[in-house]
């Protein structure tokens, strides 16, 4: 069913180098329009980097890479312009309030002042979070944080938004209500880039990327490489990979 | 434009609600102000003088009373021995030390010549020059009184009559040539070290990526970075001309807005150094200690202290890359002697091109990556 859908993001033979030390081996992959597209793999597997090259904060060592129609070495801020990001750290202003924080993103994505303010009015109605809109954001939870983040992320109706692990440290319901939050963004027609660790996530993926050591592994549908792996989690099949990869050393 | 709008809006909130750093922006500096401006000075006043007489005659207690007479002067002790002034002077309980020969009115009378010996703690140099000038300006004067008492044939006059006049600041007030100087460390102070930790705290919270996956230009970030300080600067050097004026007495009789047009490109140099220091650092920490390295030299050699033609060439060539040098002799140009703008164009214009160029520096490091 995505065949049909043009790409937004494609990547050519990346090689990310930082000195001898190879972070990303000739990576190719293709990300459609509206996909989930869930990118794996252990701690230092790359999958950080990758995502720092195609949002415009790294520049990669050699490869083809568009992001948006765009080209990453030279338009860098146009791809800006049609992507949303989330950190894995969190990184709202903590010293400003709720709505603050969405005054100032939605300002700098060029939003009018009317648009500011139905968005962020809708995202904290739909949050069920109006009630702190006006507190400063080193009083609240971090798995309302986490949701505020996102919101941010997605409140200039990006293209492709991209989320560096954003469960991380969130407890099971909150990522339940964020991965509800993550499917209602690909309806709207936002690609969603996603990377985790937590292979329960990798379940909700329409198609996922398994890195190991700076290369990938494997790519398809979860259920296509259950089949493949003859298993019934995707805990497993990455289990699978990894242990190959280290007995291969 | 409009992005450079909420950039100042979201510096604006962040800077006003931080309580502690209303306090560091606003009362620090003013209360700094005050009380430099009272402290900081060269004037050397109530110099601990010890007396040594040795002749307790008529014409050495004259002589005495001639010291007492000073303001300059207080007469902190009567020694018998030489060893004990000495002692006095190494503990360092007296400054200086008058020794009174013995038949010295003898000599005086009889020879027409006698002599006295000052001794002077010279341990910081410049002081001691000025206590010695006192007293041998003092003694010059009981020199003549004496040609004139006991001579009176002898109708001496001086052949060159000096009139000495003070001009720009008659009464030699130190307050009045203070405070224009302090004035400026102040706002390079704030100004420098607002700018420096600002970016770099962006840094070490991580909120810095948020803003650099954002279509933000570089020119807009840094505008949207420097004005609101420029602008607290701008509002802190207006504030201490006022200080300056109805507190110090300080005359100012340039235009003041010949001064504040030059504060203003000055304060370009100051944040645009900041940023800089900013870009090229991780942590708050390395940009603090960096900021304050660059300080301290620019403000020991920026002649607020002592004069820079009285250092070696080589720091006077250095000092050519000191904003704050250049900045401390236009503002005191303009409110000590009314200077006009061609009076300080070369000095201006070399702030101009540093203001340039740092501005040039921080927007080309400032780097969006993560």
């Amino acid at each position: 069913m995505t065949t049909n859908r043009p790409n937004v993001i494609e990547v050519r033979n990346l090689v990310k180098k930082f000195g001898d030390f190879i972070a990303n081996d000739n990576l190719t992959f293709d990300v459609k329009q509206g996909e989930i597209f869930g990118f794996l793999g252990a701690n230092g597997a790359g999958k950080t980097t990758a995502m720092k090259i195609l949002c415009g904060l790294q520049a990669p060592t050699s490869g083809d890479i568009k992001v948006a129609g765009f080209d990453v070495y030279h338009q860098t801020n146009k791809i800006k312009q049609n992507i949303g990001y989330m950190s894995q750290r969190f990184s709202l202003y903590e010293d400003l309030t709720v709505k603050q924080n969405f005054q100032f993103y939605g300002g700098i994505y060029g939003l009018s002042g009317k648009q500011i303010k139905e968005r962020t009015e809708y995202f904290l109605n739909k949050l069920e979070l109006s009630h702190v809109a006006n507190k400063i954001l080193k009083e609240i939870p971090l798995g309302w944080k986490q949701k505020l983040a996102f919101s941010v992320a997605v409140l200039h109706h990006p293209k492709i938004v991209f989320l560096d692990e954003p469960t991380g440290g969130v407890d099971p319901i909150t990522r339940r209500q964020f991965w509800e939050m993550i499917y209602e963004a690909a309806n709207e027609g936002i690609t969603v880039f996603v990377t985790t660790h937590y292979m329960d996530e990798a379940e909700y993926c329409e198609r996922v990327c398994i890195m190991v050591d700076g290369r990938i592994e494997a790519m398809d549908t979860p259920s296509a490489l259950k089949n493949k792996y003859e298993v019934t989690s995707m805990n497993e099949v990455f289990i699978r990979l990894a242990r190959a990869q280290s007995t291969e050393q | 434009m409009r992005t450079i709008l909420y950039i100042l809006q979201k510096e604006f909130r962040q800077i006003f609600r931080e309580k502690a750093m209303l306090i560091i922006i606003f009362i620090i500096p003013m209360v700094q102000l005050t009380i430099l401006s009272f402290t900081a000075t060269f004037e050397i006043k109530n110099t601990n003088i010890a007396i040594i007489d040795h002749d307790h005659s008529h014409e050495s207690r004259n002589l005495i009373r001639k010291f007492e007479g000073s303001s300059f002067f207080t007469m902190s002790a009567f020694y018998d021995s030489y060893e004990q002034g000495a002692e006095a002077l190494k503990k360092g309980k007296v400054h200086q030390l008058l020794i009174i020969q013995p038949n010295f009115e003898k000599d005086l009378k009889r020879d027409g010549k006698a002599k006295v010996m000052v001794i002077t703690d010279a341990i910081n140099g410049s002081a001691a020059a000025i206590m010695s000038a006192y007293a041998h300006s003092i003694l010059m004067d009981f020199n003549k009184q004496l040609l004139v008492e006991d001579f009176p044939q002898l109708n001496v006059n001086d052949p060159i009559q000096i009139t000495v006049s003070n001009w720009y600041n008659p009464q030699l007030n130190y307050t009045t040539y203070m405070v224009p100087g302090i004035l400026v460390l102040l706002v390079t102070i704030i100004g420098m070290f607002l700018s420096g930790m600002n970016v770099v705290k962006e840094k070490e919270l991580g909120t810095i990526e948020q803003i650099n996956v954002t279509p933000i230009k570089k020119y807009q970030f840094v505008i949207g970075k420097l004005l609101p300080f420029w602008i607290i600067a701008m509002f802190e050097f207006s504030f201490g001309l006022v200080l300056a004026r109805f507190i110090f007495g300080v005359p100012m009789l340039g235009s003041i807005a010949l001064q504040l047009g030059t504060v203003s490109v000055y304060l370009i140099v100051v944040l645009g150094f900041g940023l800089f220091v900013s870009t090229i650092t991780d942590t708050m920490q390395q940009a603090m200690f960096i900021s304050w390295f660059f300080m301290v030299i620019f403000i020991l050699m920026s002649g607020l202290f002592t004069p820079v033609e009285s250092m070696p060439d080589w720091a006077q060539t250095v000092n050519t890359l000191n904003p704050i040098s250049y900045f401390i002799q236009i503002n005191r140009m303009i409110m000590l002697k009314g200077s006009v703008f061609s009076d300080f164009a070369q000095q201006f214009y070399s702030l101009v091109i540093y203001a340039v160029l740092m501005l040039t520096l921080s927007v080309w490091r400032y780097r969006k990556v993560a």
